[in-house]
């Protein structure tokens, strides 16, 4: 059964304390890496709500004077060859990696729960047509249906996170189809049919909520490999045209040429991306391990 | 029991199920689960079905609510075959039929409070909302044993015993005339399973509904029926009222389920157990009597012919050739 027993799992280990702070403060306790992967996430996430204020130069104001300047007091990470300030361009880039992320984490896992359902819960032909679908998207590598996908539609921010979004959705659909599969015979749901529920109402009511767990699991460990894919896309040429600061194209446009003279244009992007990755792997896993006990490795 | 047309009546009910192999998953053979059942229920009775797992007990609770679809047979509520309808026909229906399953784990959304569990029915049928709905479904907890503070728990917060109770409410909520039973209480502790039959006793005995009470378990059965209906791989094989079908079997297949219920006393002596062997599969059933691999009584003509159920004395059918036309009847060895 998919259904997770939070409130016992809790008390299983032993938690005593009662209000909501009190619980999270224990699980961050007994989950040292997932509270560091948070803390990380946190970090992520509030240097994009407020790059404007923690960048301290505009990423895009081109200074040919100070190219390929090192380190200093005054660029922190040091400039590109175009004298655009390093540290300001991996704030603001951290707004392209969340919007990607988020985006297409969420685009990817809404239709791959509709699917999912769907497929799950009417089975039938239904199924037969989705399953088969998602076998021939399963079988090609996440980056290169991305890179298909952005050649296709064209670089822009919106079409890479759907790009980035349409491999997920199988891998959300299986989940939740399997896990449909397994609720659709339980007894409570014969109970709802018993009632007259609808079966729409079945899926969205007793089904849908039963699948939530698994679910938000699964997202959150593709949350790393999403920003990791469009880090790949953009380093490739096909993320996020230029000017804008991905992560991905600032490694890919330093690399090759200065990656001698100007280590840091190699070496901050690149840590960037590790720790955004990091801290949502590390979250995920320890996601994984509070909702889903039977998921543990 | 005043008005004499019965509440529910099954005739011929028929539920097979292919079993399929192969890649092209082609059916290769037949499950015969129910394999033409008949009975009627009276308003206000609790009728008992009784046998081992697999004789397609649970196919036949199922069917009746149809909540799996029958492949032939009649289900008739008050006259009324609901076995063809659709599902928006079969709604109003739902309301007069409900069920409390074998694992009250299972049977409750993990992911809802008690009191929503109990009150969806009466949302879904929009028979009450808001602060009626509360007091009702607090009515409803206060009738199954349970505080209507307990509304606001959830399933995991209740002891096997209680979670039954709310599924009782929430079978309650639509004020059905049939409550189907699907071995309500095996997955209890003995003492909570007195608790809980005692319970459903009472019910019945205030809201006059009938019972239709699955279980394995005679002594559960002989307690809480009127009469019992006994399955033997998908055929109903003995059915009469309660005393009569303990104290003079007639089917072969009913003694021996009698003789193999454990004696609470050591000394009293033991009735030798009459079958041996695992029952035959319900892919392919014996041809004839479906008993007559272990019959000790069986004769050639059970292997070819198939006994039908008959009258064998007032309220009494057995279908046994035995005692078809040659006026022998069976007596406990």
């Amino acid at each position: 059964m998919a259904a997770i027993d939070f409130e016992s799992e809790l008390r299983r280990a032993g938690a005593r304390a009662t209000g909501s702070w009190g619980k999270l403060a224990f699980l961050a306790r007994r989950h040292l890496l997932g509270a560091v992967g948070l803390a990380i996430m946190a970090l992520f996430v509030l240097t994009a709500l407020f790059a404007d204020l923690i960048g301290r130069y505009d990423p895009l104001t081109v200074d040919a004077a100070h190219a390929l300047a090192r380190p200093s007091w005054q660029h922190w990470m040091g400039t590109d060859s175009f004298g655009r300030d390093v540290w300001s361009r991996i704030i603001h880039g951290s707004r392209i990696s969340l919007a990607v992320g988020l985006g297409s984490t969420a685009l990817g896992a809404t239709f791959g729960v509709i699917i999912g359902l769907a497929s799950g819960y009417l089975s039938g032909w239904v199924d037969l047509v989705f399953q088969r679908v998602t076998d021939i998207l399963q079988a090609l590598p996440l980056l290169v249906l991305a890179l298909v996908m952005t050649a296709a539609l064209g670089p822009s921010l919106p079409n890479v996170i759907i790009a980035i979004a349409i491999p997920l959705v199988p891998i959300v659909a299986r989940v939740i189809r399997a896990n449909t599969l397994a609720l659709r015979e339980q007894p409570f749901v014969e109970a709802a049919k018993s009632i007259g529920m609808s079966e729409m109402r079945i899926a969205l009511r007793h089904v849908l909520p039963n699948t939530l767990a698994p679910l938000i699991v699964l997202a959150t460990a593709q949350l790393g490999s999403t920003i990791l894919t469009e880090a790949s896309l953009s380093f490739l040429g096909l993320g996020i045209p230029e000017p804008y600061p991905s992560w991905g194209r600032m490694l890919s446009e330093s690399a090759a040429e200065y990656v001698r003279v100007a280590p840091w244009l190699v070496i901050f992007p690149g840590i960037a991306i590790s720790l955004a990755v990091f801290g949502t792997n590390l979250f995920g896993d320890a996601l994984r391990d509070i909702l889903d006990p039977r998921q543990r490795g | 029991m005043s008005d004499q047309r019965p509440l529910l009546e099954v005739s011929d009910l028929i539920k097979h199920y292919p079993v399929r192999a192969g890649v092209l998953r082609r059916a290769v053979g037949t499950v015969h689960a129910v394999d033409g059942v008949s009975f009627s229920l009276a308003r206000g009775e609790t009728l008992g079905l009784v046998g081992e797992s697999g004789c397609g007990k649970s196919t036949v609770a199922r069917s009746v609510l149809r909540l799996v679809e029958p492949t032939s047979g009649q289900i008739r509520i008050d006259g009324t075959d609901i076995s063809g309808l659709s599902k928006a026909a079969l709604r109003p229906f739902r309301r007069s039929m409900q069920i409390v399953f074998q694992d009250p784990f299972a049977s409750l959304n993990p992911r809802m409070t008690a009191g929503d569990i109990v009150g969806e029915p009466l949302a879904v049928h929009g028979l009450a909302t808001g602060k009626e709905k509360q007091e009702r479904v607090a009515k409803l907890f206060q009738q199954v044993g349970l505080r209507p503070d307990h509304m606001r728990n959830y399933p995991h917060q209740f002891s096997g015993g209680q979670r039954q109770r709310i599924c009782i409410a929430r079978a309650l909520a639509l004020q059905p005339r049939l409550i189907v039973c699907d071995e309500p209480v095996s997955a209890l502790d003995v003492s909570i399973q007195a608790q809980v039959i005692n319970l459903l006793i009472d019910l019945q005995r205030d809201h006059g509904f009938s019972y239709l009470f699955i279980a394995h378990d005679l002594a559960v059965v002989s307690h809480i029926s009127h009469r019992v209906a006994v399955m033997y791989l998908g055929r109903i094989v003995e059915i009469a009222d309660k005393a009569e079908l303990f104290q003079n079997p007639r089917h072969p297949y009913t003694q021996a389920l009698l003789a193999s219920v454990p004696l609470a006393n050591p000394k009293m002596k033991r009735l030798t157990p009459l079958v041996d062997g695992d029952v035959p599969s319900p892919v392919n059933p014996p041809s004839g009597c479906a008993f007559h691999t272990h019959c000790r009584y069986a004769m050639d003509r059970c292997k070819v012919e198939r006994p039908a159920l008959r009258e064998a004395a007032a309220g009494h059918q057995v279908a046994c050739l035995l005692n078809e036309g040659t006026g022998r009847t069976l007596a406990l060895p």
